[in-house]
């Protein structure tokens, strides 16, 4: 048996590297990356809740985040190929105006 | 008499070591899955090539399968493997072959980024762990704690969660025709639908 603060412990650390990632790298796609890395941390202390209070909607929680989380990715890359197309360049510090 | 007695308490120990090993076993299954997640995501972060941040995401998403296998969510994990490691990841992979990502160069917005990203790591993550410490009841998630059964979750899925479910299919079909929108180049066919 482990406690139930390991568990979140593990999500809460994947969440702060998750955040750290989206701050410090500069590549647009390690960026989105890091938001993967966030929900996963959030989606680990979904379903530890949901074991430790014996309440199974925790698992469906995780089931529509990771939906959330199909759709996102795929319209995401989806800007990412446009941005490159017009910008000729995947670094944030260069990609400065919302205009294509 | 005291054969009885003492056959039960043996009986009794020998329950206590199996629980034990049991317990210990668990722990150090959770232990490895947790070793790799936190080296995957350490690798993530130091790793400059976006294809080797991604293969090390890949690893974090698969050891956190193991982690709700040990949870008792056999759904949940099966879904994690074959949508976030298996699909989306495929996706960034495939981006970033198509835009033939190189690594990333240092500019000055990644001093200042730096700067303020690894302090804020830090605090957030003592922060957390400072909270989750402190709060936390001693009680332990067991193996298979919860009734993962299929006809459960299905009962919750196509049941109480039916209208939520059926909005997502709207969010995906949403989200196909975002992405080729979006993806497709200014002059084509696909273009033009806008």
């Amino acid at each position: 048996m482990v406690p139930l603060s390991y568990y979140l412990l593990l999500g809460g650390f994947l969440f702060a590297c998750g955040v750290g990632g989206f701050l410090i790298k500069r590549n647009i796609i390690t960026i989105f990356m890091s938001i993967e890395l966030m929900l996963n941390g959030v989606n680990l202390s979904f379903v530890a809740f949901a074991a430790h209070w014996h309440a199974l909607a925790g698992q469906i929680f995780v089931f529509f985040v990771m939906v959330v989380a199909a759709a996102e990715s795929a319209v995401g890359l989806a800007i990412i190929i446009a941005v490159y197309r017009t910008r000729e360049t995947l670094n944030v510090d260069q990609v400065n105006l919302l205009k294509l | 008499m005291t054969g009885t007695r003492k056959l039960s308490v043996t009986g009794n120990w020998k329950a206590r070591t199996l629980t034990t090993a049991l317990m210990s076993f668990h722990l150090i299954l959770f232990l490895s899955f947790g070793a790799v997640c936190v080296g995957g995501t350490v690798n993530l972060l130091a790793q400059r090539h976006p294809i080797n941040s991604a293969l090390s995401l890949i690893a974090v998403m698969a050891a956190l399968a193991g982690e709700y296998l040990l949870l008792g969510a056999e759904f949940v994990a099966a879904v994690q493997l074959i949508v976030y490691a298996g699909a989306v990841m495929v996706l960034f992979v495939f981006v970033i072959m198509l835009l033939n990502a190189g690594e990333e160069e240092e500019t000055k917005g990644s001093r200042v980024a730096i700067l303020i990203g690894v302090p804020g790591t830090l605090i957030s993550s003592v922060l957390m762990a400072w909270v989750v410490l402190r709060h936390s009841g001693t009680e332990a998630v067991a193996i298979g704690a919860l009734p993962g059964h299929p006809v459960d979750i299905a009962q919750l899925l196509f049941h109480d969660f039916l209208l939520p479910f059926e909005i997502t299919s709207v969010l995906i079909l949403i989200a196909i025709m975002g992405a080729v929108v979006l993806a497709s180049k200014p002059g084509s066919a696909a273009g033009k639908v806008e």
